[in-house]
């Protein structure tokens, strides 16, 4: 499973139910629901991450994030979690108000446009950062609104929402020492486990 | 144990079920119904196709839809042009796996294909039944259904699958006989008719009710049939069958001739093509039958006892579901699907939901589309891992020999 997925299975409590955003092949609800009983729903676009959900026999219900979750009830689930799609929609802010309405307890990971080596290909070569967590070119990538752990960390604040726990992923690691000393530089991908007050 | 009604069949597809053969299965038991009568005996016909396992419990029982019937894979004689309404997707390795499933088909009541209807004799009054034929319901259908299921030793069904109103029927069997059904299959389908739905299907009702030859449903005993009602009624179902794009390409402003020629005749080509499937329908289908079967799907409302909470409705509901929808049907468009899926959703049930591309419309359901195949063969191979169903030991010697 991805470094990021590793990190947020910790996250989720035995028999939560919950709400996974763009959730691909589903392999960390599979997982979730073997081992830890976990209950809920993936939501999903892509036809292909729909029907490899189908076969591991996870709940998968295709949806644009882009629409909101205005199907699902207040208060209905134990957490939502989003990983890799914030920086892909239309309107971040709204999509963590609304993740924040369905449940008390968000996750979200995103690729963090701090990370040194995006700065060496902004800062030094003057090119729009590829790398293995951005990997499309300007002019195709679907990630429209990136950010960096600190832009985060601001628009949390802004909303008055608190953080119950961050860390960052680099590579293939769940974190190296200084990734956690100094995240938005050296995290490549950040997650974050906000609640609201 | 019913044995497949399948026989080995040369020069059709390897993937076909080969040459079936219907069966009847008789009821004696009065059956009660929604409109307050009783029906004191019936018939229903039905075909198979695979085998029923040891454990009983690889059996999948498809719906069908408004004009549908048992009839939905392999052929009946070698001179059919055409195998069942569902062939593209029943079969040895298809979706729903012959290999792997035995399916059950049937005529619902009130049809005119075989099963006791309209056009069958009324034991009380030595007559046909016709216009007297009382209205069955979607809850009606799936009694009797069950009744179906007992006779073949069925206890639960590994999946019932249906499209458009064999939807409606699926659903409401997750309602009515929550511990029989393991898995449910509603494509291209609506939890209730839109106000739409309901006007499409009374224009249709009075296209019927009001042609001279239908003499109040009686046609049968004045030697005729309401041909001119049956027509219109077909054309407009089928217009809402397919969608603008569908018809757009399929026939455009096409012309039959090079010049227009200023009158009511066929001038293009999609007159004629609503001309033929409507005179073809005419005087395949039963009057009487299309009336029963158009209410059915307007009375069906599983939400209307839970003050139209469908989620309500839904709490008895146990299996997982799979719901799919078009995005071109704007008969039962997608949104009624996801409505659906938001019901389930709410009451906490297992669900998964999609949204096929497709440029058909309604149609959709019928026809095989590559990832409408995957997803449904996706769903149906999970059915058969969790369900411990093994691929059926074909005596590969024996088939060779047949063939």
């Amino acid at each position: 499973m991805r470094a990021d997925l590793e990190l947020i299975y910790d996250w989720v409590p035995q028999g939560a139910h919950v709400l996974d955003l763009a959730c691909g092949d589903g392999v960390l609800l599979q997982r979730l629901a073997q081992e830890k009983n976990v209950t809920g729903y993936g939501l999903e676009i892509d036809p292909d991450g729909i029907t490899q959900c189908v076969s591991r026999g996870v709940n998968v219900i295709e949806h644009n994030l882009d629409d909101g979750l205005g199907s699902f009830c207040d208060n209905s689930y134990d957490q939502v979690i989003m990983t890799q799609a914030l920086q892909a929609l239309r309107r971040p802010d709204k999509m963590l108000d609304e993740m924040l309405r369905v449940a008390e307890e968000g996750i979200i990971t995103f690729p963090n446009f701090a990370y040194w080596r995006h700065r060496i290909h902004l800062g030094l070569r003057g090119y729009m950062p590829v790398s293995k967590s951005l990997p499309h070119a300007w002019y195709d990538t679907p990630n429209i609104h990136l950010s960096t752990f600190n832009d985060f960390e601001h628009l949390c604040r802004e909303k008055g929402l608190v953080i119950v726990d961050r860390a960052v992923g680099v590579g293939d690691h769940k974190g190296h020492w200084s990734s956690k000393w100094w995240p938005n530089l050296f995290g490549e991908i950040a997650i974050f486990r906000v609640r609201r007050r | 144990m019913p044995d497949s009604d399948t026989l080995a069949f040369v020069d059709r597809p390897a993937d076909s079920v080969g040459l079936v053969t219907p069966h009847i299965a008789k009821f004696d038991t009065p059956l009660p119904l929604a409109c307050g009568k009783v029906l004191p005996e019936y018939e229903l016909i039905y075909e198979t196709y695979g085998t029923l396992n040891a454990a009983r419990n690889n059996a999948v029982l498809i719906c069908h839809a408004l004009s549908g019937h048992h009839h939905a894979a392999g052929y009946h004689g070698s001179e059919d042009r055409k195998p069942g309404w569902w062939d593209a997707h029943i079969g040895p390795g298809k979706s729903i796996d012959t290999n792997r499933f035995f399916v059950v088909s049937l005529n619902n009541l009130g049809g005119c294909h075989g099963s006791t209807g309209p056009v069958s004799h009324n034991p009380e009054t030595g007559r046909q039944w016709g216009p007297d034929f009382p209205m069955v319901t979607v809850s009606d259908w799936v009694v009797s259904q069950a009744r179906l299921a007992d006779q073949l030793g069925i206890e639960r069904w590994a999946a019932a699958v249906g499209g458009s109103l064999g939807g409606m029927q699926v659903l409401q069997w997750t309602m009515t006989y929550p511990e029989r059904v393991a898995n449910a299959v509603v494509i291209a389908a609506t939890p209730r008719l839109s106000a739409q739905n309901i006007a499409f299907n009374e224009v249709a009702r009075q296209a019927i009710r009001s042609d001279p030859e239908f003499f109040g449903g009686w046609y049968a005993e004045h030697d005729t049939v309401p041909k001119r009602g049956l027509k219109l009624a077909r054309m407009v179902g089928h217009i809402t069958y397919l969608s603008e794009d569908a018809m757009g390409s399929k026939f455009g402003r096409d012309l039959r001739s090079t010049d227009l020629n200023f009158g009511f005749d066929v001038e293009f080509q999609v007159e004629s093509y609503l001309r033929y499937q409507g005179d073809m329908f005419s005087t395949a289908f039963d009057a009487n039958t299309y009336l029963l079967m158009t209410k059915a799907l307007d009375y069906f409302d599983p939400s209307a006892a839970q003050s139209s909470d469908l989620a309500s409705a839904l709490a008895p509901a146990q299996c997982p579901f799979l719901v799919v929808s078009f995005t071109t049907d704007w008969r039962f468009p997608p949104a009624r699907s996801r409505e659906l899926v938001d019901a389930l959703t709410r009451a906490g049930k297992a669900v998964s939901y999609a949204n096929i591309d497709s440029p058909h419309g309604h149609d959709a359901f019928l026809l095989p589309e590559p990832r409408y195949h995957a997803l449904f063969n996706a769903f149906m191979t999970r059915i058969a891992r969790e369900l411990n169903i093994d691929e059926m030991a074909i005596d590969e010697t024996a088939r060779e020999e047949t063939l």
